[in-house]
């Protein structure tokens, strides 16, 4: 593979702006404010699979459990959202006032410990990060360390998931249990249920977007993001040069968390509640084959994985809802049978090439005439 | 909570317990025995594994109903009938399966895990479809129902005991197939190198579509005799998954010992703990050892010494 | 014949034209006309003018008005919901067949919320705000309900929502036509206590918010208005779960006088198989649910359960006027083999009640309804009469059933009076 120098080759940066294009002008310029906000909710899938992207495509750990870094992210932020929307005024009814409903409900009379630091804005949006941080790194430390991978790995990770739902569900006192945490309200007094802070939420959540693209795909380019490569390949010859490769499986797998987290988090914001049903196994996979469907190499691939298959999801559903488990279980089998790198390597495999051919029809000529006058020259 | 209780109490109770946990050992040997031999001598990765069982459920419902409707008298023997042809459904849908999709991926483990998650959601739409959404309730034969009265206060579950025999005798003839027959010896020389055992004449192709079929096959009585203590649903088959991978990756993965002494390990300590606490206090406390576990131990219980 | 055939003609072609507001005014003026004299039926010639009945902008034309159907027709709840997809298609046919709400057909766009809340609220919202919905029968799982709320507050819709849930909710915008945890849990109690002498309490729930709550009131009302009664154990499974052996043991142990269940879905299932597995014989051991209808009993087996006891407001075996003819028009639409359960009737409730608001209110306006609510009577429910409570909860009967080998329910015993909707109830919380 040849390394470029440049942050994007032609074809990433082709890639990217079309993106920005897609994403900031055409989509929100197209769609209605309903329509906008179910991209939006899209999009925060997109934020998982980037994540992917870079631990499972880079770094062939396959995780299958991102739900549980979502849904970390996710509770975290509406658990900020709920205490703002419980205030003394919004439930007087409650036996004890001032505490989120299924508190009081369940005979809970002040806030718990582990809900104080959410009052505090700043402080949520570093729990955000560090509370799925930290936790991907105790796993991350815990199974690298010992050398579990692969398969083994995948399917611990789905024990998590399970675990972290059962949890959830049967804490309802701490945690709003089943129904998750609902009737957020707003943002520092900013009601974030109207359209007009749907929109702005929309941007909001494009442009954290597009910081994970950048932030990815310069993990990706430097030396990080070749020997991730080198330790999907050949694990041991990495080990045997001398790198960590526990350290660099760990980083990976923690940022992949971290991507997660934001994904959730703004999930919560756009959705407006946050429940068990997004942390669990099910939720995991499909996330991982959005971004299998995407491509798993590609970092825009996974952007356009998630946009399309949900697309496909809300527009199937809506009008066959019998054929649309068929239409997503084909879909995963002819992708991974047939097309392994997803999208993206159709793209690269039928697309581009017959782009550039197009584009580049007399750009050869150019070069050649270049290259010959340059070889010629000293012969005149 | 012991005091107000007699000595004889307590026994029984104990007994019974004892049995409770056995038979929820058998539960997850069956369930993981046909998953083993794919996952551990194939290491494909089948996410679909319960949608086999549930087939196999549904293959003895309609067994039941057709019983009923046309051969009354067969009825108390039926469930016989039933999960042969469990076995043969379940069996040569998996060998159409291994011969479509699976015999592609093999270099690929971790892609086996979303092909055949694709092909669960297929199956159970098609379930849906053919059978409805709603549960079907299988009818038992008399026999198969109540309890045997061992002591005074000791009452024993027939279908438990139903189950605990198949699990014993499906472990023998697995056993057996494996370790002592021919075609079994040609099953473990392809595990162990797929080249080699193609050169000295081994149709390694035949061996893998019989090693998923009979994969398959178990499952599909697996779900056959969990209709006597489940539910049969469209979905019911993804309630099994991830318990029946935890006891395959926690005995070890290319172990059948190992598959029984973690299925053994696990179903006493959710058993016990049970019985000590909440249902699902219990459930997230064995989940939670065993991760912890396979985090120190990362190989099982039983593994073969490869070092990787 | 056929001048009624033009007219209808004439009028469907003016729903389509309502796009710009001086087009909709134009052919308003213009379909009054015919609509007004060539429709024969008296409940049409009777229609008040749209303008009146509709100041908010809501789906209804001169001859049509447009409500949503919100449930799950796929995922893993699709089990439950069918039942009451069914009963409210039911609803909606009969209501036009006998002429409509204030002079219009009722015509309905049916969305599906896949088991999935965000869904669910997604769908909610294009119901309210791109169908532009006079009302809304659905949902089914309090999660979903959750989920919809606050679209329906902000939106203004009104939703009739079936299930028996857990109470401790109230809303302009929402009809409760299930009861609350009190209606169908006290009454039951006494009940059993009266009846069967029962001390001692096993309460066994699937472990979510709805059996919680449940098992709460009723350790409550066990121990603080049942005399010598206490409450022996207190258990909780995860969804889905499928061992119960343990347990069982533990019955056996306690010998409770009553095993309060509130198990649901596929557990139910496990549960009464291993139970009578167990030499557990329900025709001795006195067992009370409040989970299970006669769609549960449906995949459970009417032989492992009969002999138990259910508390609920209706059972397809009630002998009135009014659920014969029910039972009957369902199965003709249906299939002779559906069974009704208590939510599916509840589900049946919805559109009438509905109709019968929106014609006491004279409007179809949200909040007219919504104020009209309070005080509307449905004598020809199929559970017997029905009234709606200031709180939007319902006042109906409490009934307990046993179940029986064939799967339906054997009416055992009714309050005598309507009991209260009570959604926060004093010193039960």
């Amino acid at each position: 593979m040849i390394i470029n120098s440049r942050f994007f080759n032609r074809s990433e940066l082709i890639g990217f702006v079309s993106l920005a294009v897609l994403l900031f002008l055409i989509l929100p310029l197209s769609l209605d404010i309903f329509r906008l906000n179910l991209v939006a909710k899209y999009l925060t899938y997109a934020f998982v699979g980037i994540g992917l992207v870079l631990c499972w495509g880079y770094g062939g750990i396959l995780s299958l459990g991102q739900g549980v870094f979502f849904g970390l992210g996710g509770y975290c932020m509406a658990m900020f959202l709920k205490l703002e929307a419980s205030s003394v005024a919004n439930t007087k009814i409650q036996s004890t006032p001032g505490i989120p409903d299924f508190m009081d409900w369940n005979q809970l009379t002040a806030v718990p410990m582990f809900w104080k630091p959410f009052y505090s804005f700043p402080l949520t949006v570093l729990a955000i990060i560090i509370v799925p941080g930290i936790f991907a790194f105790i796993i991350g430390a815990a199974m690298f360390k010992r050398r579990v991978g692969g398969v083994y790995f995948a399917i611990i990770t789905q024990a998590i998931a399970a675990i972290l739902t059962i949890l959830i569900v049967g804490q309802q006192g701490y945690t709003g249990g089943i129904n998750g945490i609902t009737d957020l309200r707003t943002l520092y007094g900013w009601d974030i249920r109207t359209d007009h802070a749907k929109f702005i939420l929309y941007f909001v959540e494009v442009v954290l977007l597009f910081g994970c693209i950048i932030a990815a795909q310069f993990i990706r380019l430097t030396k990080l993001g070749r020997i991730l490569v080198a330790m999907r390949e050949q694990e041991d010859r990495v080990r045997f040069s001398g790198y960590s490769v526990a350290n660099f499986k760990i980083f990976a797998f923690c940022a992949a968390a971290i991507f997660a987290a934001v994904g959730g988090a703004m999930f919560t914001l756009e959705v407006g509640f946050m429940s068990p049903s997004f942390v669990g196994i099910v939720p995991s996979i499909e996330m991982v084959i959005y971004t299998a469907v995407g491509g798993r190499m590609s970092i825009f691939g996974a952007v356009y994985g998630s946009l399309l298959v949900n697309f496909a999801k809300t527009m199937l559903s809506e009008s066959f809802p019998q054929l649309w488990l068929f239409g997503l279980g084909g879909l995963f089998i002819a992708v991974v049978l047939a097309f392994p790198s997803g999208l993206s390597g159709i793209w690269a495999d039928y697309v581009q090439p017959r782009i550039d051919r197009l584009l580049s029809s007399r750009k050869p000529k150019a070069a050649w005439t270049e290259s010959s006058v340059a070889d010629g020259a000293p012969a005149e | 909570m012991f005091g107000d209780y007699s000595l004889g109490d307590l026994g029984a109770i104990l007994a019974m317990q004892g049995f409770a946990g056995l038979i929820l050992f058998s539960v997850y040997v069956l369930m993981a025995l046909g998953l083993a031999i794919i996952f551990g001598q194939m290491g494909v990765i089948n996410m679909a594994h319960g949608e086999f069982m549930i087939l196999g459920a549904y293959v003895t419902w309609m067994t039941s109903t057709t019983v009923q409707h046309y051969a009354p008298w067969l009825f108390p023997g039926y469930f016989f009938i039933a999960m042969t042809l469990a076995f043969i459904a379940s069996g040569s849908l998996g060998m159409l399966v291994e011969w479509a999709m699976i015999r592609h991926l093999y270099r690929r483990p971790l892609d086996t895990l979303l092909a055949t998650w694709g092909l669960s959601l297929i199956l159970q739409q098609a379930y849906r479809s053919v059978f409805g959404a709603r549960e079907v309730g299988v009818e038992l034969p008399d026999w198969m129902m109540g309890s045997w009265q061992a002591t005074d206060s000791i009452q024993i579950p027939i279908n438990g005991m139903f189950v605990m025999a198949l699990t014993i005798l499906i472990t023998i003839a697995v056993s057996y197939v494996l370790f002592w027959s021919s075609w079994g010896k040609q099953v473990r020389a392809v595990v162990q190198n797929r080249v080699m055992a193609g050169a000295v004449g081994i149709n390694t192709e035949k061996v893998d579509r019989y090693t998923f079929g009979l994969g398959c096959g178990i499952a599909g009585i697996a779900g056959s005799a969990f209709t006597m203590i489940g539910s049969t649903g469209p979905t019911a088959g993804q309630l099994y998954i991830v318990d029946t991978f935890l006891v395959v990756v926690f005995g070890g993965a290319a172990s059948l010992l190992g598959t029984i002494a973690s299925a053994f390990s696990i179903s006493q300590t959710q058993s016990t703990l049970e019985f000590f606490m909440s249902g699902s206090m219990a459930k997230v406390i064995t989940l939670l050892t065993i991760v912890a576990i396979l985090m120190m131990r990362p190989q099982g219980l039983f593994a073969l010494k490869v070092r990787k | 014949m056929s001048s009624n055939k033009s007219g209808v003609l004439m009028s469907d072609e003016t729903n389509k034209g309502l796009n710009s507001p001086f087009r909709r005014k134009l052919l308003m003026g213009m379909a009054a006309l015919p609509a007004m004299t060539m429709l024969p039926k008296a409940s049409f010639a009777q229609a008040p003018a749209t303008s009146a009945v509709n100041t908010t902008g809501l789906a209804v034309t001169d001859t049509e008005v447009t409500v949503g159907i919100l449930h799950s027709v796929t995922g893993t709840m699709a089990i439950s919901e069918t039942g009451s997809v069914q009963a409210e298609k039911l609803a909606i046919e009969q209501i036009n067949a006998s002429g409509g709400v204030l002079g219009r057909k009722i015509k309905f766009i049916q969305e599906d919320g896949a088991s999935d809340w965000p869904t669910f609220a997604e769908k909610a919202k294009k119901l309210l705000v791109n169908d532009k919905c006079a009302a809304v029968m659905g949902c089914w799982t309090s999660a979903s309900r959750k989920a919809v709320l606050p679209v329906f507050e902000q939106y203004n819709g009104m939703l009739y929502y079936p299930t028996f849930y857990e109470g401790l909710e109230q809303s302009k915008n929402v009809i409760y036509t299930g009861q609350e945890a009190t209606q169908q849990i006290i009454a039951g109690l006494d009940w059993v206590q009266k009846t069967k002498g029962a001390k001692t309490f096993y309460l066994l729930g699937s472990d979510y918010i709805w059996p919680r709550t449940s098992n709460k009131i009723a350790r409550k009302h066990i121990e603080g208005h049942l005399k010598d009664s206490k409450v022996v154990g207190e258990e909780y499974f995860p969804l889905g779960s499928t061992q119960f052996n343990s347990v069982i043991n533990k019955i056996k142990l306690t010998k409770p006088d009553v095993i309060y269940a509130i198990i649901v879905g596929g557990s139910n299932v496990a549960f009464y198989k291993q139970l009578k597995a167990a030499g557990i014989d329900l025709s001795k051991q006195t067992l009370l649910t409040i989970s299970v209808t006669e769609d549960e009993i449906d995949g459970i087996g009417g032989e492992n359960i009969a002999g138990a006891f259910a508390c609920m407001k209706y059972f397809q075996s009630l002998d009135n006027p009014n659920n014969k003819a029910f039972v009957s028009a369902f199965k003709k639409m249906w299939g002779e083999k559906t069974v009704i359960g208590d939510v599916t009737q509840a589900a049946y409730l919805g559109p009438w009640l509905w109709k019968l608001t929106v014609e006491k209110a004279g409007s179809f306006d949200i909040d007219k309804v919504a104020a009209a609510s309070p005080g509307v009577e449905f004598k020809g429910a199929p559970e017997g009469y029905v009234r709606i409570h200031e709180n939007h909860h319902l006042w109906s009967k409490t009934r307990v059933g046993k179940a029986k080998a064939d799967g339906q329910y054997e009416l055992i015993y009714e309050t005598a009076d309507l009991v209260e909707p009570d959604p926060f109830p004093k010193g039960y919380q």
